[in-house]
């Protein structure tokens, strides 16, 4: 159901960014830069040592906007960051079913499982563009859930 | 034949095909077969193959040798290009692109129909068919199914290496995207050589196998790949080597294309080792990256390749997983495509026995190969964990069974305990057979009965039918003791005795052999303290009993005749024996036994001799009714404390020895104890006698004892202050008890350890074992 799944690195630029193809995608890619500065307000918010997985999971970034090419469609931000500072921002389309935080939890768990095993890949450095097709698979599941 | 000029790719090219078709390595004829078969997937006219066979002298020499097929080749590549055939046109055609050749295999051109349309098809286009000129686009018609982005390297083809192991089939999945493109810069670069027939291992700086290796390629590379390399001109000229042979392996057609070959799977071992010397270890990740970057495959690919085969996602790579690895490699050097998830038999097994547990390499075995590191709960393999948790489950259970037969044995302890008890006869315990135990004679033949009985089980019924026994068994004596033991036990404390009274019964089971000889001067024993003492029923219950059994029937004669000097043993031994026959008699046993202990200082002493006398000559029960009788006058008062007191003493003393053992003369004490003070300086005796004997040879030794007695009683002053004797003895007697006593606790708490070290242990290995059966 997730229409936009953005991965951020550490120093805010994206790594993966991948949104339903129907979109005009670069209104996602604006709408997740703009999500990176309410995260880093929660983030600094929040405790420093606070290293929970609670504390990872940020919850809905901004109020839900209407979705200008579908009107119907409201779009709810969501961001979750790691230890490391790479954030996960997911744009989901909540028309069709309101999305429980737990499920949006748990695909932020998945995302952050999939990364970690593109991590664990010796041939990934960090910072290059993720280019895993595992991870590809896998959010490409998340996107289709629902539609 | 006119002078052929060919470019160095040509030349290449047809020396290729020439030992391709020159099966025989005759190096200088091709084989006609496969000429025709090769012209045949150029994809020409009939007429026109003809024509380039005559024109190229074949027909005339009627072999082709190797300028007649160079020129053949020339002419269909004349044909393809579309130019008239003319033997001049070989060299007036400038730039002729190289030859191509479709499917040109009998089983390719079946296969080239199927490989157009499917992808997965390997063998179909061509299969060890000439690869086409490079930059051809019916590259693509054949290759189909393949699409091997080989990254075109700008070198030229080395020579033919034979490609790298690669699989027969090339992967499913590859999207065409990646030929076209490396296509596309091949594209017209007809020049470009054509290495040879397959993609070239490079990397691992094998030598390269010279042009053998095309003919290897030729009859045993089928697939695709190096038509695809060819197709795409972009073999990859990497110092092949090692993949020759690996390559000619191939050649054996698997039908699974990711299966991994033995000589394949030994090299991969091999290069594993390079690494990592132990099979059993890991390669961490950045050794594998530097390693597989020697293949000089797109970090992408390789990334790819990495995700595939780190099964468990560790990071690093078991064996198996370096084996997998490999062979993606290989396969995309040769110019497979990677697939999108890791083939089947390429997957490392899992064997989830533990996260770190690395499970042996299976060599030449590429299906599952344990994978150690923590399995992700995805990983199936919960099984062998599983399977290895049963084992040890078993065994738990096995031990719980163990434990479980422990803890009904224990009390199989006791009765062997009881039974080992009564060894001697001879011993000297003398147990003051507690006549007041018993509460009535009756309880102490039911007693006697009880132990005659085979029953062991239950201490009342049998008793009376054990009572009934016994009186009638020569063993009655002994069995006395034993019933008198039992019987007391019941008559003492029912809670007890129940417990106690098995043990016991046992115990004066197997006391009745020993006490045989000492049955006849005790009288029926007391009711046999009650088993059911299970504290000190183990080395002091026979005891009591016999001390009981012995008392009650020699409490009178017993009793006088132990504050004499006599070690007291003797003294109770007769006393015990008076009144362990005392019981077995149904008559008057009570009286008997009440009598006895009271008596015991005076009048046992009497009645000791004159029972024991009577006891040896006769009835026992008889005699024991006379020193019962007799007992019961005596010391009626004096030793009622002391009696009670060393009868309780006695009792858990012998409570402490044997819990079997304990339980009768206990039973026997506790009997008489009730039965009145009197009794119980005669209990004591029992006691003492019982305390003194912790073992089982309470009955042997009152035997002794009561012999002693009897001897010693006759010698036993009684005249003289018997009541002084009698305080003597049962200070003495007290103090006997005490010590009987103090053993059997001591004994008691000892066992008591072990059992709660062995419960401690057992529950230990429980927790042990209860995690695995989370598993």
């Amino acid at each position: 159901m997730a229409v936009c799944v953005a991965v951020i690195a550490k120093e805010n630029y994206p790594l993966y960014i991948r949104s339903i193809p129907t979109e005009n995608e670069l209104k996602f890619h604006y709408m997740v830069h703009t999500s990176l500065d309410v995260v880093d307000e929660k983030i600094s918010a929040m405790g420093k040592a606070l290293v929970d997985q609670r504390e990872l999971y940020l919850g809905l970034l901004y109020p839900t906007e209407d979705y200008k090419v579908y009107p119907s469609h409201q779009l709810c931000r969501y961001g979750y960051v790691t230890n490391s500072k790479v954030k996960f921002v997911m744009v989901v389309d909540s028309s069709n079913t309101a999305l429980r935080d737990n499920e949006i939890r748990s695909m932020f768990r998945k995302l952050h499982n999939s990364y970690t095993d593109v991590m664990c890949n010796p041939f990934y450095n960090p910072g290059d563009r993720i280019h895993s097709r595992a991870f590809d698979s896998m959010v490409t599941s998340m996107m289709i859930q629902v539609c | 034949m006119e002078g052929l000029t060919l470019s160095d790719a040509e030349q290449k090219y047809y020396s290729d095909l020439f030992s391709y078709c020159d099966i025989e390595s005759t190096k200088k004829v091709a084989a006609n077969g496969r000429v025709l078969e090769l012209f045949r997937a150029a994809q020409l006219p009939n007429d026109v193959v003809l024509q380039i066979m005559e024109l190229c002298g074949a027909t005339r020499l009627g072999y082709f040798g190797r300028s007649q097929f160079y020129i053949a080749l020339k002419l269909v590549a004349v044909a393809q290009s579309g130019f008239p055939l003319r033997v001049e046109s070989i060299n007036t055609v400038k730039d002729l692109p190289l030859p191509r050749f479709v499917a040109s295999k009998n089983e390719q051109e079946s296969r080239h129909a199927a490989s157009y349309s499917s992808d997965s098809e390997n063998q179909g286009s061509y299969s060890g068919v000439i690869p086409p000129p490079p930059g051809r686009g019916q590259v693509k018609k054949g290759s189909v199914s393949h699409d091997t982005v080989q990254p075109r390297t700008s070198a030229d083809q080395q020579e033919p290496a034979s490609p790298v192991v690669s699989p027969q089939q090339s992967p499913p999945t590859s999207p065409h995207t990646w030929r076209k493109h490396s296509r596309h810069p091949s594209g017209g670069n007809s020049e470009r050589p054509l290495a040879g027939p397959g993609p070239f291992w490079s990397p691992f700086g094998e030598a390269q196998s010279g042009s053998s290796a095309g003919d290897a390629v030729w009859s045993g590379h089928s697939p695709p790949p190096p038509q695809e390399t060819w197709d795409q001109t972009t073999v990859r000229t990497v110092a092949s080597a090692t993949a020759a042979n690996e390559i000619r392996r191939q050649s054996s057609s698997y039908d699974d294309p990711w299966k991994i070959t033995d000589e394949q799977r030994q090299y991969y071992v091999n290069q594993f080792k390079t690494i990592q010397p132990d099979l059993n270890g890991f390669i961490p990740g950045s050794a594998a990256k530097e390693f597989f970057t020697k293949s000089k495959l797109p970090i992408l690919e390789l990334s790819h390749i990495w995700e595939l085969s780190d099964f468990d996602k560790d990071g690093a790579l078991t064996l198996d997983e370096f084996c997998a690895a490999f062979h993606l490699v290989v396969a995309r050097k040769n110019g497979y495509d990677l697939p999108e998830k890791l083939p089947e038999s390429l997957m490392p097994k899992l064997i989830d026995l533990e996260d770190s547990a690395d499970v042996g390499d299976q060599p030449g075995e590429v299906g599952y190969s344990g994978s150690p590191a923590e399995a992700p709960p995805s990983k199936s393999p919960s099984m062998p964990s599983l399977n290895q948790t049963w084992p040890e489950l078993n065994q738990s259970s096995e031990q719980w069974e163990t434990f479980s037969e422990r803890s009904s044995s224990s009390q199989t302890l006791t009765q062997f305990d009881s039974n080992i008890a009564p060894a001697d006869p001879d011993t000297a315990i003398v147990h003051p057979v507690p006549i007041r135990m018993t509460p009535s004679k009756i309880h102490m033949q039911e007693m006697e009965l009880k132990r005659t009985g085979s029953d062991h089980t239950n201490p009342t019924s049998p008793l009376l039918v054990k009572t009934s026994d016994l009186s009638e068994e020569s063993k009655i004596n002994s069995s006395v003791k034993f019933a008198s033991g039992n019987t007391v036990a019941d008559g003492y404390s029912s809670s007890d005795s129940f417990t106690s009274d098995p043990e016991q019964i046992g115990n004066n089971v197997t006391h009745q052999r020993s006490h045989s000889g000492t049955s006849p001067d005790n009288t029926a024993p007391p009711p046999p303290p009650p088993r059911p003492q299970p504290s000190h029923s183990r080395s002091s219950s026979l005891d009591m009993n016999r001390t009981f059994a012995v008392t009650t029937g020699q409490q009178q004669a017993g009793v006088v005749a132990h504050p004499p000097a006599v070690p007291p043993r003797p003294q109770p031994s007769q006393a015990p024996g008076p009144v362990v026959h005392r019981p077995v008699d149904a008559d008057g046993l009570i009286t008997h036994t009440s009598t006895s202990p009271q008596q015991i200082p005076e009048q046992p002493n009497f009645a000791d001799f004159s029972q024991f006398e009577v006891f040896a000559a006769s009835n026992v029960n008889e005699e024991q009714d006379d020193e019962a009788e007799k007992h019961p006058e005596v010391l009626p008062v004096e030793k009622a404390s002391d009696p009670a007191s060393s009868l309780r003493v006695a009792k858990t003393d012998s409570k402490i020895e044997e819990k079997t053992a304990a339980s009768v003369p206990a039973n026997v004490s506790k009997g008489t104890t009730p039965l009145a003070p009197p009794p119980k300086p005669v209990r004591r005796r029992l006691k003492s006698e019982d305390e003194l004997r912790p073992e089982v040879d309470e009955h042997t030794q009152k035997t002794g004892v009561l012999a002693a007695v009897l001897a010693s009683q006759p010698s036993i002053p009684r005249s003289v202050g018997k009541d002084k004797k009698a305080i003597q003895a049962s200070i003495r007697r007290n103090k006997e008890n005490n010590t009987v006593l103090a053993r059997l606790n001591s004994e008691l708490q000892q066992q008591l350890k072990d059992v709660l070290e062995e419960r401690i242990s057992l529950e230990v290995q429980l927790e042990q074992l209860r995690p695995f059966s989370h598993l």
